[in-house]
């Protein structure tokens, strides 16, 4: 049995490698449809994807762009000089017998990714590089034989490489969660994970405490979910504690993640490791970029949350609050859009009316389809106004927002609809307060409050808004209420 | 021997229909692997309507099997390709089509251009246009025989080592090579990226220019493409210096072949150019770098020849290494799976950085030496080949001994220079030999008009 004092004898290690499939129109090296969702297979693959004898690649400058682009995300020098390799092994996804990657001079170069935790600390991960590469196909196994669909093959990737800074399967989440912001930020990527738009490779060792060198490491491949990377590293660290515990050996190893029993198993070991035979692709010339070039697109470069944080800091929300809110760049868009042009209360106020409607665990949101809220800037800026001119109880509010999600009307108009404007018009007010009063439900409230138990007015106030439907302001609910007891 | 304006402004079918019977009477040479004979005819007759029109309207031609082209498998003599039928045509057939030439067949070669002599064709070898007990030179072997044999006036090859210049030689044609990335790759079956060209045969060097002009220029769908430079020439000025490469005439070279040499300098002289020996000293060991960075090329340009997609697939196979290991061993010859294993061999980890990195550092320093030399010189001058045309069989059991007949055509190759073979006459036995012309990138024009200027002298 490992205990969590055993497992604070130990220090764990992680570096993540994600890669990112970029949202060109086109494929890295051919004009076919980068768009395989939802295509039958075998639909979007071009004779230069499929391997035909003689053809060749024909790099694509939009995706260079993006690399370009997610490079400068990450905090990272875009190198004026890249090129391409070969990354040679047989596979039936595979249809050249090569990958075609950056081995040697990769386009992105070292970054630095400050990465936000939920009590609001936060901690760095150094990126080691980032190179250009293209996906293979997709295998599907049946019974006794398989099929191949070569719609992916050739979608340019960009593969992150960080460096092993990372110490706790809660902070590999946090890592992972930010690379998502930062690549969909940056408009580099659709960011969808449920169609394996980044994938993460979770490589993890276990030491003693206080131990100089770290100790053999296993890769877990092809995590697609922020908390699959988190539950596979709390695996690996339980599960290589238990080996050292037990005086036995880690392998160097890869292991794939079984979602359904959550865990981690062997997949290759070190020894069965394949001999790619790395060489540089003559087809494809260097890429070669001016100061002036980086420069031009790094200008395009969107805000990131890093921007957000900062502005936001006006509106005092929890950290918790924040980071939820930037789990997708509309929503920021929009918080951020109301900040400026309707103020700190009003973004506030949008700030925790999204959140009642996010789903607290990020990779639900992401996956979800049409998570983007419809409602429109103005609207969020009028309802605010309204709450805070008193107009509106924020009970009130909270049915409006909801309400407009599916209407698309304007708050006014709902609340006029369903009656929902808060009356502050003494004398509408005191026809319900008198109503409460005088019923007889009443009368032990009353006296306890004539006793000095003021709290109980809190139930009379209560009585007074349900009469009102909710529409009364409270405040001079409670002001009347105490006039005519006292 | 006709020449292309002997083919222009006479019916198309006639060409072709004359094409298709004199490529049938010299069937006994096999320098061809299939006709395209429907296709042609239907060109021909859109030729002769006024459909088709331009520039070599109505001239037959073949291509060299490694061409992606229509109307008959592209088998690149292997038995991995051989019902592989193009979905679409190599750039440069496209364009010979466009200005209205006609293929009428696809020409035998060493199975995936891998040899000097034709005999590695999965198919059967090629025979000497002028012996038909000797090799007709490769990889190109097929194109250059239905040259020599007038059956076409002009057909396409490719050139990795050696594979045009080598052949025309030994059959007496004229073989251009161009600089690297003058005319397009796409579509033509990829053996050593790195110094695969695509270049022609002709009788005569203007055919050779007015093909080049067709053939040349950039192509969109092939980054590695230079971007338009080759202008013919109508004249070249005197008093060139012409470097005699000592390297290339050492006693280990024939000499017939030698004598043949120095009575084209001797030409050359006589046309007012000045031609001196220079040395070039690594030249010695640019067959070494050949033979490990084409191998590691090809390993990799070969790899996607599974037996998954498409071409030879092993029957009766249980399991996917099964697969693999069967559909290659059986679907390439010989010589293609020695060019792999010593390819991978020189590219896997370990020895990476002592053969393939080093021979890429002595590249370097062959490229180097030529600048040098080409401070001071316009154009160098070399045989083709240590030899004439060998016999049938003669090195087919010795790799080392037909690599050998490479070592005057890899140096051009690994450093991208533009080259060419230029009939220089013959043996006592008959046999052509040919001289090489050796250029600067880009200067293609001016070796052609050199050529050109003595061969009409």
């Amino acid at each position: 049995m490992i205990t969590d004092e055993i497992l604070d004898k130990y220090i764990m290690t992680i570096g993540i490698e994600c890669h990112v499939q970029l949202s060109t129109l086109t494929k890295l090296f051919s004009g076919a449809d980068n768009d395989a969702r939802d295509k039958s297979p075998n639909s979007v693959v071009s004779p230069i994807d499929f391997g035909l004898p003689g053809m060749l690649p024909v790099l694509n400058r939009q995706a260079v762009n993006l690399a370009i682009k997610a490079g400068k995300a990450l905090g990272s020098e875009i190198a004026r000089v890249s090129r391409f390799d070969r990354k040679h092994y047989f596979y039936p996804d595979l249809p050249k017998g090569y990958q075609t990657t950056q081995m040697y001079q990769p386009i992105i170069g070292a970054g630095l990714v400050n990465v936000p935790r939920e009590d609001g600390s936060s901690f760095d991960v150094r990126i080691h590089h980032a190179h250009m590469e293209e996906d293979a196909g997709k295998l599907t196994h049946f019974g006794d034989y398989s099929l191949v669909d070569l719609n992916r093959a050739g979608t340019p990737l960009i593969e992150i490489v960080s460096e092993p800074d990372i110490h706790s399967a809660s902070d590999a989440k946090g890592f992972a969660t930010e690379l998502y912001r930062l690549m969909t930020y940056a408009g580099v990527t659709n960011g969808d994970l449920y169609h394996g738009n980044m994938r993460f490779d979770v490589n993890v060792s276990v030491a003693p405490k206080g131990a100089t060198e770290l100790g053999l490491r296993a890769e877990v491949k092809n995590l697609n979910s922020f908390r699959s990377v988190e539950r596979a590293a709390d695996f690996e660290f339980r599960r290589q504690v238990e080996r050292l515990e037990k005086g036995e050996r880690i392998v160097q190893e890869t292991r794939g993640w079984i979602e359904a029993k959550q865990k981690t198993i062997s997949q290759r070991s070190k020894e069965d490791a394949q001999d790619y035979r790395y060489m540089p692709d003559a087809d494809i010339p260097p890429i070669i970029l001016t100061t002036e070039e980086i420069d031009e697109i790094q200008a395009t470069l969107p805000r990131l949350p890093a921007f957000y944080r900062q502005e936001w800091k006006v509106m005092e929300l929890d950290s918790t609050v924040v980071n939820a809110l930037l789990s997708t760049k509309s929503q920021s868009e929009l918080v951020q859009s109301v900040l400026e042009t309707g103020g700190v209360s009003a973004a506030r106020r949008t700030a925790l009316w999204i959140l009642m409607v996010l789903p607290r665990d990020i990779d639900q949101v992401v996956r979800a389809t049409g998570n983007d809220l419809s409602i429109s800037e103005e609207s969020f800026i009028e309802l605010a106004a309204m709450v805070d001119g008193n107009e509106l109880s924020s009970t009130a509010a909270k049915e409006i927002f909801f309400e407009m999600q599916r209407s698309n009307s304007s708050p006014r108009v709902i609340a006029e609809e369903k009656n929902l404007l808060q009356v502050s018009d003494e004398g509408t007010i005191v026809a319900f307060v008198d109503e409460v009063l005088s019923d007889p439900a009443s009368t032990k409230a009353i006296e306890d409050i004539k006793n000095g138990d003021d709290k109980v007015i809190g139930f009379l106030v209560g009585q007074v808004m349900k009469k009102s439907r909710g529409t009364a302001n409270p405040k001079l609910a409670q002001k009347l209420i105490r006039e005519r007891i006292v | 021997m006709t020449l292309i304006a002997d083919y222009i402004g006479r019916s198309a079918r006639d060409n072709v229909l004359s094409a298709i019977a004199k490529a049938q009477d010299n069937e006994q040479y096999h320098a061809l692997l299939s006709l395209t004979k429907e296709r042609a005819l239907e060109r021909a007759d859109a030729v002769d309507r006024g459909d088709i029109t331009g520039k070599l309207a109505g001239v037959p031609f073949v291509v060299k099997d490694n061409f992606l082209a229509f109307g008959a498998p592209t088998t690149a003599a292997s038995k991995m390709l051989e019902h592989f039928n193009a979905p679409l045509q190599s750039t440069a057939v496209e364009k010979l089509e466009a200005e209205g030439a006609i293929c009428i067949g696809k020409a035998n070669l060493d199975a995936f251009a891998h040899g000097g002599s034709t005999e590695n064709s999965a198919y059967g070898p090629t025979k000497n246009a002028f012996d038909q007990t000797r090799v007709a030179g490769g990889s190109s072997g097929g194109s250059a025989v239905v040259t020599a044999l007038d059956i076409v006036p002009f057909a396409l090859g490719s050139d990795t080592g050696g594979s045009i210049r080598l052949p025309a030689s030994f059959n007496g044609v004229v073989g251009v090579k161009p600089t690297y990335g003058t005319v397009s790759r796409y579509g033509v079956v990829a053996m050593a990226s790195s110094t695969d060209v695509i270049g022609v045969f002709t009788t005569n060097v203007a055919d050779a220019e007015q093909v080049m002009d067709i053939i040349a220029g950039t192509d969109p769908k092939d980054m590695t493409t230079l971007a338009n430079f080759f202008i013919p020439k109508r004249t070249i000025e005197s008093g060139k210096k012409i470097g005699l490469v000592k390297e290339f005439m050492t006693d280990d070279v024939d000499p017939e072949v030698r004598r043949r040499t120095l009575e084209y300098a001797q030409r050359l002289r006589d046309n007012g150019h000045i031609v001196e020996e220079v040395t070039l000293p690594i030249a010695a060991h640019t067959l070494a770098m050949y033979y490990i960075i084409v191998p590691a090329e090809v390993s990799s340009n070969l790899a996607r020849y599974d037996g998954i997609r498409y071409g030879y697939r092993a029957d009766g196979v249980m399991t996917l290494a099964e697969l693999y290991g069967r559909t290659r061993d059986e679907g390439f010859v010989t010589e293609n799976k020695r060019r792999i294993m010593i390819g991978s061999y020189v590219l896997s980890s370990g020895y990476f950085d002592a053969y393939y990195l080093q021979a890429q550092k002595a590249r370097t320093l062959l490229i180097t030496e030529f600048n040098t030399l080409f401070k001071d010189y316009d154009v160098l001058l070399g045989p083709v080949a240590p030899m004439p045309a060998f016999k049938l069989g003669e090195n087919t059991s010795d790799p080392i001994k037909m690599y050998l007949a490479d070592i005057m055509t890899v140096p051009a190759s690994l450093a991208g220079l533009p080259a060419m073979s230029i009939p220089a006459g013959a043996n006592s036995a008959g046999l052509p030999i040919g001289v090489q012309l050796i250029g600067q990138k880009r200067s293609d024009a001016d070796l052609l008009a050199l050529a050109r200027s003595l061969e009409e002298m």
